[in-house]
């Protein structure tokens, strides 16, 4: 009996210092694995350990030591955030929910022996996994960029060090200069993200450089909060922003050395040049087979399993799910979903329906924000949008000042959801 | 059941929140009942309630958060005014103050009632008040979007039974943006509400007779079980 205590206790605290410690001594406990440790995949890792409290041996596969969230990334051009408040780190998933976790690539899934490969060459054993990558760039959609040239051309689609010299090039730009977008197609992450970005650009032009010019080539007929976005930038930045869409913001190429644009068989030279290209599921997922010919993951609604594996569930940017847009907040929703599925099937726990939904706050300028939602639940072949809301045109300043206010109240609700 | 109906009554009639009595202060909080016996002191001059008016002295509807010296309808001491411009907002903590003496507390205020002296008097008072008020300083909740309106609630909600551990699930939705133990600006935290302001304030969202569209939408829907689930599960949250 003595024995058997001492041993526990020595196991719970090798475990770690938290209070899930194994359920079950002796047996070998099912294991979750998760790859990719942003809005989808650390919720997923935090919520299969909460709920587990111990019976599931979680790991998370995530090769950077502190994530740095996309989301609020363009608020950091605009000069509303510093770039270490975008930062997160690990620790509290590792200290209080004892989640295992590696900070490593994940180069290969072999899903007959449901084995992981890493880039430092270990293997990690999964009974379920949870797929979270993002997005990767589709080559050659912007003729003429690769990541190669984005230090000239930037993305600033990955917040990190791009987003950082993003900002320096437009704090450089000359009095007279012109920032040029290339907007991506649909579907890409974060559908008003290139508007807003666009908007936070514009912010820091008119106080330091009101001369300077913003044009958008945009393949897309129409844009998230179109009408919103158009009306703030009429509002505020007139004269500054110009959008060039539809057939005729189609960019045939860009030449990083020169600092062209060519649109219609004719150059604009730019000052800063932000590519945002087309998108697809993050490499892995490809890696792992999981993509279809679009290059994005199809899922089961209600589970969030693959349709090619059911040990596998797919949540966020990476997924063709129907009618959810690729956003963190949708991430984070799905991955709760995926969490209690993976946890059902590891150790019998409740499956309760599925619920989802989202919201999407931007940044127009000081105090002036919108945002745009809805709700969705699975049916047999999407997520389906049930209902939905969006900000008004014309909206007084004191609602654009509390949706602001909500949105960065919300920054600390998921981040804290998500890191713990 | 007295209880019960009292507070379906206030939730109803105000659209809005009733005081939760949060286990932790529900003991300072004071006792409404008792309250409505002190009040009977303030009532030759104050009206409170359904279809309160002004009568020597303004009605004390939504009193809570108000500015001093400025309800519509009443014509206030210069004195009062000037309170009101100078910065004094209702709480619990000022009209207990004030009523400890009024006119020290505010010189030249045209209430001419004598100090309440028993702390346990201003307490329950206060506690009294709050019934009547839609945004109690002691509820955390953001400030509203809009003013308050009748959500015209359905008795029957209160008697739904709500499973905790389903709650628990669904309150996943909540925390993406319901930060616990957070200040409440942007979006009040919800860890510890009372079970009946959590159904009241829920089916008002649900029913579109409170503000806010996200709010809107998720309660939108979620069943009477669902929203009786949640409010049994935040009702016991810390975090």
């Amino acid at each position: 009996m003595t024995v058997t205590r001492r041993g526990f206790i020595a196991t719970a605290g090798a475990v770690s210092a938290t209070l899930y410690a194994p359920a079950v001594l002796g047996a070998a406990r099912p294991k979750a694995v998760v790859i990719g440790g942003g809005a989808g995949g650390a919720t997923a890792a935090r919520y299969i350990a909460k709920g587990a409290k111990g019976a599931i041996d979680v790991t998370l596969i995530e090769p950077t030591r502190t994530y740095y969230t996309c989301f609020f990334s363009n608020l950091y051009i605009g000069g509303y955030r510093s770039f270490e408040s975008l930062g997160h780190s690990y620790g509290k998933l590792a200290s209080d929910y004892g989640v295992n976790v590696v900070h490593d690539w994940a180069i290969g899934i072999d899903r007959d022996k449901k084995m992981i490969s890493l880039a430092g060459g270990e293997k990690v054993p999964y009974d379920r996994l949870i797929v979270s990558p993002g997005v990767d760039f589709v080559d050659g959609s912007v003729p003429g960029w690769s990541v190669s040239a984005q230090n000239k051309m930037p993305h600033a689609y990955k917040a990190g060090s791009q987003t950082q010299l993003l900002k320096a090039q437009v704090e450089a730009m000359p009095e007279n200069g012109v920032y040029v977008m290339v907007a991506p197609p649909n579907p890409y992450r974060c559908p008003p993200g290139p508007y807003e970005r666009i908007s936070m650009v514009a912010h820091v032009l008119k106080k330091t450089k009101p001369k300077a010019k913003i044009l958008i080539f945009d393949p897309k007929p129409k844009f998230s909060k179109m009408a919103l976005f158009q009306e703030g930038w009429e509002n505020h930045y007139k004269g500054m922003i110009e959008w060039v869409g539809g057939d005729f913001g189609k960019v045939s190429e860009v030449r990083p050395d020169t600092m062209e644009v060519v649109v219609d068989g004719e150059a604009t030279k730019a000052s800063v040049c932000n590519v945002v290209p087309a998108m697809k599921a993050g490499k892995i997922a490809e890696m792992g087979g999981l993509t279809n010919a679009k290059g994005w993951c199809e899922i089961v609604p209600a589970t969030l399993q693959s349709r090619v594996d059911e040990n596998i569930h797919v949540v966020g940017d990476a997924t063709q799910n129907g009618d959810m847009p690729k956003s963190g907040f949708a991430a984070n929703s799905q991955a709760k979903v995926a969490a209690m599925a993976v946890r059902s099937a590891l150790t019998g726990s409740k499956m309760f329906p599925a619920k989802f939904s989202n919201t999407c706050w931007s940044l127009i300028d000081d105090n002036d924000g919108v945002k745009v939602g809805a709700s969705y639940k699975p049916t047999e072949e999407k997520i389906a949008k049930i209902d939905g809301f969006i900000s008004k045109t014309g909206e007084d300043a004191a609602l654009r000042k509390k949706t602001y206010e909500e949105s960065l109240a919300w920054y600390d609700g998921i981040t804290s959801d998500m890191f713990g | 059941m007295m209880w019960v109906r009292r507070h379906i009554y206030a939730a109803a009639r105000l659209g809005a929140l009733v005081a939760p009595l949060l286990a932790a202060n529900a003991a300072s909080a004071g006792d409404e009942k008792a309250g409505a016996r002190v009040f009977k002191r303030c009532a030759v001059c104050h009206d409170v309630g359904p279809k309160a008016q002004h009568k020597l002295g303004p009605h004390l509807n939504g009193i809570m958060g108000r500015k001093a010296g400025h309800t519509d309808g009443f014509v206030f001491s210069k004195a009062m005014k000037k309170a009101g411009d100078d910065g004094l907002v209702w709480t619990d903590k000022t009209i207990s103050e004030f009523v400890k003496n009024p006119r020290k507390f505010v010189k030249g205020t045209r209430m001419t009632a004598g100090a309440l002296r028993s702390a346990d008097d201003r307490a329950n008072l206060v506690a009294f008040l709050r019934q009547y008020s839609d945004k109690p300083s002691d509820i955390p909740e953001a400030p509203r979007t809009v003013p308050p309106t009748s959500p015209d609630l359905d008795p029957k909600i209160f008697a739904v039974k709500g499973d905790p551990e389903y709650g628990e699930y669904l309150s996943s939705e909540c925390v993406s943006c319901h930060l616990p133990g957070k200040d409440d600006k942007g979006i009040p935290s919800i860890a510890g509400w009372g079970e009946k302001d959590f159904v009241a304030v829920m089916h008002a969202f649900k029913i579109k007779k409170r503000e806010s569209p996200v709010m809107q939408m998720i309660a939108g829907r979620l069943s009477d079980e669902e929203i009786a689930s949640l409010a049994a599960y935040f009702a016991k949250a810390t975090k």
